[in-house]
């Protein structure tokens, strides 16, 4: 099977894909004269622990070692930005809500910001309390089962029990505020859709205290240990360079040592991490390790601002006068936010109606997944499993 | 920082007002002024048009031939190092008319004569309206780019003529333009010349057409609208009227 069929019967290939496809058969049978060994094409996924959903890669071996890596996506592809062209504002969180499935919330948020951005409406402060709490909820919940999977990828199975486990409490405060433990479908232009239900706060400061537990469990049993360190260190070594010229986001970039995260240095306006104590985790490896590592120190400085934030909540309406049917004015905005995966944003353009001209969403995974072929030149296979699962896409976050 | 609520307020008192959308709006910008003749400087009249949205975003918009000159300028003097986006826009307006609206649109349409149903042939340019930075073709190119030590992004923009579908490609600088500009050929049938690899990325080999362009229906929507308002419950604790009240607004 070559990389160009896409999944489908040959025989609906053009003639250049068929050509291709031979050429590809022809070069499998090449012979590298000095190992002796004949290169092959190795197919993973589209179903395959290391996929996230349904990614499927394309790997041309010579040996144990991978001379041409490519991603195939397009298996989940559901269209979000043509069918966002058809939905009332209010409509579209429930949609992409989708995209990257282990965060909903998260994904609400900037767009709901960008609608916001244009009507020229913000939230009270207690709703922007209780949304940046929820954001950093999302990411809790989010990172802390890449956490487990991790283990799971590299062979270290427990872990992954762990990280379901106590993803669990995360989930169950998201649920007990919204209702949803995946598709919150919460944020409003102009505020939340709820308040905070009681004895909440309290309940919240435990979960944060067992992610933290948690976090040092993980450090124990995966991050600490050897076998783990010689599976991800020196492997995947992305400069920060490269990174930048790829739009690599979020924990990946940071990892490369770039000290950049959208919260502190763009943050848009509806958020309070202004208000809050943290800092900003780096590495300076740019390898597998770097990467896990950067994103474990992120989940205990989550459970550290969800702390803070909870203690600073102030009381006041949840919702700021919005018109009961939104219209937004006619113009242009792009918010984008440091969702769980990386830089998310949504390129919004209004006509002055009910639904959106057009909608452009700018996911963190597409661009992170599309290092791939570079960074995955060279490496032996069993390393690019732990080069995708360091990478941490969400399939829904790249075929949106 | 901003200032916290004294422990002592009211329960109700609101913070100081934080809307960068009012009131920066008065106020000129410099950052992303300074964005806009960074670009002017470097390319002169290859900039058409330019627009900056006080507190929020600049947008700059080049000139076909100078699409590959401006991502040189960006990646070299002005420091534009993060690769953010490429996208496209079409101006069209939907050539389906209402029918590709919610049913509450339906309903606004039917009481306001003005906003008729666009008739199914495709208008001329005249009838496009192009947003900000301008534009004068049906196709508009839109790229996003940041500069992570200046902590600014900009929007660039160009222009695509209908008979001539073809731009520069950016993957010889921004390397991850590479599946950007993969998604838009098949998403809008625009082509980039000097990409490397302008292949399919999500559509099947055999798929037919551009579904982000105007004229491309969605199928689902032909067959059975949306239902649109029908659903909404009215607000509990509001008026049934649905006139413009507050939502909730006093929860």
């Amino acid at each position: 099977v070559t990389a160009t069929d896409h999944g489908h019967e040959v025989d609906s290939l053009t003639d250049q894909q068929k050509l291709a496809y031979i050429a590809a058969q022809a070069a499998d049978a090449r012979v590298n004269l000095e190992l002796e060994t004949e290169g092959m094409t190795l197919n993973i996924g589209p179903q395959h622990p290391a996929t996230h959903g349904t990614l499927r890669i394309v790997a041309r071996l010579d040996g144990e070692q991978i001379i041409a890596a490519e991603p195939l996506c397009g298996y989940m592809h559901r269209g979000y930005e043509k069918l966002t062209e058809v939905r009332t504002y209010p409509q579209v969180t429930t949609l992409i809500n989708r995209i990257d499935w282990l965060g909903s919330f998260a994904n609400e948020v900037p767009f709901i910001l960008a609608a916001e951005q244009l009507m020229e409406v913000e939230a009270p402060p207690r709703a922007q309390w209780i949304r940046t709490i929820l954001f950093e909820l999302s990411r809790l919940a989010n990172i802390s089962l890449f956490l487990g999977d991790l283990g799971i990828q590299v062979g270290g199975l427990t872990a992954g029990f762990y990280g379901f486990r106590d993803r669990e409490y995360v989930l169950n405060q998201i649920e007990a505020v919204t209702g949803g433990r995946f598709h919150p479908n919460f944020d409003r232009i102009g505020g939340i859709k709820d308040d905070l239900p009681k004895g909440w706060i309290a309940e919240t400061h435990a979960a944060m205290q067992k992610m933290r537990d948690f976090c040092d469990e993980i450090e124990d049993l995966l991050i600490g240990n050897e076998i783990f360190q010689a599976r991800t260190r020196g492997i995947g070594v992305i400069p920060a360079d490269v990174g930048l010229s790829y739009g690599l986001s979020g924990a990946n970039i940071r990892a490369s040592g770039v000290d950049w995260d959208l919260r502190r240095d763009a943050c848009p306006p509806g958020f309070v991490y202004d208000q809050v104590d943290w800092k900003v985790w780096t590495h300076t490896d740019g390898d597998a390790f770097a990467r896990c590592w950067v994103r474990m120190q992120e989940v205990r400085e989550a459970s550290l601002i969800v702390d803070q934030l909870l203690d600073t909540i102030p009381s006041g309406p949840i919702m700021s006068k919005v018109p009961r049917i939104i219209k937004v004015p006619a113009g242009e905005a792009y918010v984008a936010t440091e969702n769980p995966l990386g830089e998310m944003g949504y390129y919004v353009v209004s006509k002055g109606d009910l639904v959106p001209f057009r909608v452009k969403i700018r996911t963190a995974s597409f661009n992170n997944i599309s290092i791939v072929p570079w960074v995955a030149t060279g490496v032996y296979v069993p390393d690019l499993v732990s080069i995708l699962a360091s990478l941490y896409f969400i399939l829904g976050d790249i075929d949106r | 920082v901003r200032p916290l609520p004294p422990s002592d307020a009211p329960a109700d008192a609101a913070l100081p007002a934080t809307t960068e959308g009012t009131e920066v709006d008065a106020v000129v910008d410099e950052l992303r002024e300074q964005v806009v003749a960074g670009f002017r400087q470097e390319l002169g009249d290859a900039v058409l048009d330019a627009h900056v949205r006080p507190g929020h975003a600049a947008w700059v918009r080049v000139s076909r031939d100078a699409w590959h000159q401006a991502a040189e300028a960006a990646q070299g003097p002005l420091g534009y190092a993060f690769f953010d986006f490429i996208s496209a826009i079409d101006w069209l307006p939907s050539p389906f008319g209402r029918d590709m609206d919610a049913q509450e649109d339906v309903v606004a349409a039917a009481a306001d004569p003005a906003a008729a149903p666009v008739e199914a042939d495709l208008p001329g340019p005249a009838a496009l309206e192009h947003g900000y930075a301008g534009g004068e073709t049906r196709f508009q190119l839109l790229a996003s780019l940041y500069s992570i030590e200046r902590g600014v992004g900009v929007l660039l923009k160009a222009d695509v003529p209908d008979d001539d579908l073809r731009i520069a490609s950016w993957s010889d600088l921004y390397a991850g333009a590479n599946w950007h500009e993969r998604e838009t050929w098949e998403m809008f049938g625009i082509e980039f010349t000097g990409h490397p690899d302008l292949r399919r990325l999500y559509l099947p080999a055999d798929f037919e057409g551009h579904p982000l362009r105007k004229d491309y229906p969605l199928l689902a929507r032909r067959v059975k609208p949306w239902p649109g308002i029908v659903d909404v419950e009215p607000m509990p604790g509001s008026d049934d009227e649905g006139d413009a009240d507050a939502e909730g607004g006093a929860a």
